[in-house]
């Protein structure tokens, strides 16, 4: 048990690799045997996270399991781990949701070890991120998980659709969704590289916490500029990146595509997880390293934070795709996020910048959750009538009681319905920003009036309406499998929506310790 | 005496090279095995030497030095040091996977295995030198036997002019910086050629600012440097499959390595006045050569295109003539070497079955070849500096020593980033997915199994290194730190 809990953050963070090998010995033909064994291998993760939320001392301020060891040492860059509240949070949604997606990946039928591998090459790299307390692993692990990502779109993305590009050719959807992904989200990164490097030199270290305070007491002219200038472009360039993978309104047009095209289980870790590694990094990164340039800029990304509200909401309204409708929400809830986060960086250290952090962080966990849920309802239904078209549905509630219900709660927790998680991370950022930003928190309040409109819209065009008559006698219940992966995210937010303070207390902590 | 492990090596090669030419011609299952039995053995050596260098004491080690022509203090004088010793090792692994892929050749395998290893002797002499008539000597034996491999075993289309470009290119580039050895041969006035006492020669400034750009760029030929890049990617287009791999793969890593050695090592102060003008030339490389590459159509231009790039970011990290940047140039020179060696092996193995290198008719590969398709997607990453790669081990301190001495050309050069990952995604998209196209159903097989061997240790190195660093970044630091004491510090 020692030697679990001393190395307890290298195994969460090897345990995916280590089923990855073990799937990549297995037989190629034996598909189910592939499959169950990823199952039950996704669970080595969970597993350990559970035991790392049962040992965090969540009254301790400071990082705990921490690891150290030297990894590239002429640049004093070293394989540092460690977690605190936030972390851990993130830790948690993705070990959760990684067994979910698997399951709900049962139904792949090509290629399916490939896809395992993939999947928890992708849970490396997600994990890698949340736990880097050295910022050139957290480059590492950052750039890393687009890999898998792409080949998960571009091979087993959905095989339909076509999208014209220059010069008028026409080429497959999810080769095109998987190339902007993957040259936006590198383009993006690229400021970030070169900011790593630049801070590199300057401070002489990539360990975050020394970076906390050796690059803020930086003063003087750097590379014949003033020490403002130079900080104020590194935060830019931290910024768009996070900005892009968040994604913030107008750097979010990858994300439609790159959600309608992946394979289910692809959107709901893209969903779920993916866009969190962008909040992460303002929360890890942006925030502490730039102090005053955030409060500086802190006006112009509220407004983008709202603008992404309503937008997203606004754009997920006008969708008949119903994937594409789910993914533009996206869009939508992460403006909360980022909203608190805008909210924060402008007041830090207030007890209205707090509530806002808190619910940013609970609603990065809240949309993990319900975003993973939606993506997966989409797949289920898409995987029986094989159209996503919204109009091709109507009045499916009598053919399916089981899935509307699903789908019902589902809404109502992406929605924020009292109750539910949501409303308590989107009341909390509400609460917070409020006295900081009173014109942008009313405007995104507006916006919520959208959310509302497309979530109802979609329930109301799928379940409701009069019966479209050729699903009778085709359309199937929802099964046990599918149910049973489901269930838990219902549970989750059945239980963040009545009782929050388990969560809470956590992330509170890790807030006060950082600001 | 102890074993002269690095003779050993260096004369490994063309001992087999002279077994195989005593053999019939017709007997070519042993003139392969021959062959691979040598290179194997190159290979275990270099793996020994490096491993059991020893990084925490430094400097030159196994050295080994006899007098040759006392009269013109010229002398056989080997040695490794932490700069040097991966690139043997480099050429070992080059050397071992060659042989693997070009065992299905079956024009005069005998002298094209002999002259592979003259050729492979060269490399080897001319890294482990200590002494710059020796450098001299092993560069011109690893030249020319190029000219012959490429006029004889190339692409019938364009051999005989790249053949002819090429060398004329290197002997140009090497006769100008043979003049300024004998310049320096002259001036010091120690009437030796060992390098190790011409670095303590004392060279004027105005001689050492004189004599830097002819010695540096002559060298610098063969690293590929902008504007005389031109005769590489054709060269590579021309030549067999094994040949490109030693080409790319170790040949022009021969010329930045010798560009350190002989340029920059005995001339430190024509390094630090020149240099800011180089590191342009260099940039030029780093960002053109990508995007040359991102709009060919044969597939075998791209990958020489995409080493033009690499070996920019080479000779961009000695430029900055800093701590990091050296050393990210260190890694750099494995790093790609081993990476290009894997590509060209990859387009030699696609090209033996479909034919063509144009990349809008190929398609699918990876249903055929699904082991080549994984590794060239690895090498794709490393290319693109993706983390988790040796690429990215590699480059990263160059562009942070860039960063160091001129912030704005590692803003510039870091666009060369995206375009290479734009053109790794669209080959891995149109060559390796989508289907196969219908003229080459039932056609194309799956490669053999010493392909796959070749291509499994190849991808093997570049994914360690970009794990685990540590295997090779102390040992090129130890060397780095040599240099920059002959710099003053700086």
């Amino acid at each position: 048990m020692d030697f679990v809990l001393d190395n307890l953050l290298t195994l969460i963070l090897f345990t995916p690799v280590l089923a990855a090998v073990v799937v990549f010995l297995l037989p190629r033909e034996r598909s189910s045997l592939i499959k169950w064994a990823s199952f039950l291998l996704s669970f080595l993760p969970l597993v350990f996270s559970i035991i790392l939320w049962v040992n965090f001392s969540s009254s301790t301020p400071a990082f705990q399991f921490v690891q150290k060891v030297a990894w590239y040492a002429p640049l004093n860059s070293s394989y540092h781990l460690g977690v605190d509240g936030i972390s851990l949070t993130m830790v948690l949604l993705t070990t959760l949701l990684t067994p979910l997606a698997i399951l709900a990946s049962f139904s792949i039928q090509e290629n399916i070890k490939s896809y395992m591998i993939l999947f928890f090459l992708l849970e490396l790299g997600m994990l890698g991120v949340f736990l880097s307390l050295d910022l050139l692993l957290f480059f590492v692990f950052w750039e890393f998980g687009l890999v898998p990502m792409y080949f998960l779109i571009n091979q087993w993305g959905s095989e339909k659709g076509e999208r014209e590009i220059w010069g008028g050719k026409r080429i497959p959807a999810r080769t095109y969704a998987s190339f902007k992904f993957m040259i936006y989200t590198m383009a993006g990164s690229l400021g970030l590289l070169l900011a790593t490097q630049m801070i590199g030199v300057v401070s002489g270290t990539f360990d975050i916490l020394e970076l906390y305070s050796r690059w803020n007491s930086l003063s003087g002219n750097l590379f014949g500029l003033p020490i403002g200038t130079v900080k104020a472009i590194a935060f830019w360039a931290f910024t768009i990146a996070f900005a892009i993978k968040v994604p913030i309104w107008p750097f979010h047009t990858w994300l439609p595509d790159a959600h309608t095209e992946a394979p289910t289980a692809g959107s709901m870790i893209l969903a779920g997880v993916l866009l969190k590694l962008g909040a992460y990094g303002f929360l890890r990164l942006v925030l502490p390293l730039y102090p005053l340039e955030a409060k500086y800029y802190a006006g112009a990304l509220g407004l983008l934070a709202v603008l992404s509200i309503i937008f997203g909401a606004y754009a997920s309204y006008g969708q008949t795709d119903f994937k594409r409708l789910v993914a533009y929400s996206s869009v939508n809830h992460m403006g909360f996020v980022v909203l608190g986060i805008a909210a924060a960086a402008f007041a830090g250290g207030t007890l209205d910048a707090n509530l806002a952090l808190n619910g940013a962080v609970l609603q990065m966990f809240n949309h993990g959750l319900s975003s993973a849920g939606m993506f997966f309802l989409v797949g289920v239904i898409y995987e029986r009538t094989h159209t996503r078209n919204l109009e091709d549905y109507g009045g499916l509630f009598p053919l399916v009681p089981v899935y509307g219900g699903i789908l019902l709660f589902t809404s109502m927790g992406s929605l924020g319905l009292p109750g539910l998680g949501g409303f308590i991370s989107e009341f909390l950022v509400v609460r917070g920003a409020w006295p900081i930003f009173n014109l942008f928190t009313a405007l995104a309040l507006l916006g919520l009036f959208f959310t509302g409109a497309y979530i109802l819209k979609s329930i109301k065009m799928v379940l409701h309406g009069p019966l479209n008559e050729k699903w009778v006698g085709h359309l199937t219940e929802i099964n046990a499998r599918e149910i049973v992966v489901i269930t838990p995210l219902m549970i989750l937010m059945l239980i963040i929506g009545i009782w929050p303070a388990w969560i809470l207390d956590v992330i509170n902590r890790a807030v006060n310790m950082l600001f | 005496m102890p074993f002269p492990i690095l003779s050993v090596i260096v004369f490994t090669p063309i001992v087999a090279a002279l077994i195989i030419l005593l053999l019939p011609p017709a007997r070519k299952t042993e003139v392969r095995v021959t062959a691979l039995a040598a290179a194997t053995f190159a290979l275990l050596l270099s793996i020994w030497v490096y491993f059991s260098y020893d990084v925490a004491a430094g400097g030159y080690q196994f050295i080994e030095k006899y007098t040759w022509l006392p009269a013109l203090g010229i002398s056989y004088h080997a040695g490794v040091d932490g700069m040097n010793a991966p690139l043997v090792l480099l050429t070992g692994v080059v050397m071992f996977t060659g042989v693997l892929i070009s065992w299905g050749i079956d024009d005069r395998p005998r002298d094209f295995f002999a002259f592979l290893f003259i050729l492979a002797t060269g490399v080897f002499g001319v890294f482990v030198s200590l002494d710059l008539f020796m450098l001299f000597f092993f560069y011109e034996i690893a030249v020319f036997p190029m000219y012959l491999l490429i006029s004889i075993w190339g692409w019938k289309e364009t051999r005989e002019y790249a053949a002819m470009k090429l060398t004329l290119y290197l002997f140009v580039g090497s006769v100008v910086s043979l003049v300024g050895a004998l310049a320096m041969y002259f001036t010091s006035g120690l009437g030796t050629f060992d390098m190790i006492q011409l670095e303590q020669a004392g060279f004027s400034t105005a001689f050492q600012r004189l004599w830097f750009p002819f010695v540096f760029m002559g060298f610098a030929v063969l690293g590929g440097i902008f504007p005389f890049h031109n005769w590489s990617p054709d060269g590579h287009v021309a030549a067999p499959t094994a040949v490109s791999m030693f080409h790319a793969g170790v040949l022009m890593k021969l010329g930045a390595f010798a560009a350190l050695r002989v340029g920059i090592m005995l001339l430190p102060e024509g390094a630090r006045f020149w240099m800011p003008w180089i590191i342009l030339l260099t940039l030029v490389n780093v960002v053109y050569g990508a995007y040359i590459a991102s709009v060919q159509n044969d597939f075998k231009y791209v990958i020489g295109f995409s080493s033009v790039s690499h070996m920019g970011l080479v000779l961009m990290g000695f430029a900055t003539l800093s701590k990091n940047g050296l050393l990210g140039a260190g890694v750099q020179m494995f790093s790609h070497g081993v990476m290009t060696a894997l590509f060209f092996a990859v387009v030699g193995m696609v090209y033996d079955q479909a034919h063509t290198r144009e990349i809008p008719r190929l398609g699918g590969f990876r249903r055929v070849m699904p082991v080549v398709a994984i590794a060239f997607i690895i090498g794709g990453l490393v290319s693109m500096g993706m983390p988790g790669f040796s690429g990215f081990i590699a480059e990263f301190p160059i562009f942070m020593g860039v960063w160091e001495t001129h912030p704005w050309i590692a803003i510039v050069a870091a666009i060369s980033i995206v375009i290479t990952a734009s053109y790794i995604i669209r080959i891995v998209g149109k060559v390796f997915f989508g289907n196969l196209p219908e003229e080459f159903q039932g056609h194309v097989t799956d490669v053999n199994i010493l392909d796959k061997i070749a291509l499994v240790v190849l991808s093997v190195i570049l994914i360690g290194l970009g794990v685990y660093p540590a295997i090779m970044v102390p040992m090129v630091e130890s060397g780095v730190e040599a240099i920059l004491r002959l710099l003053g510090g700086a």
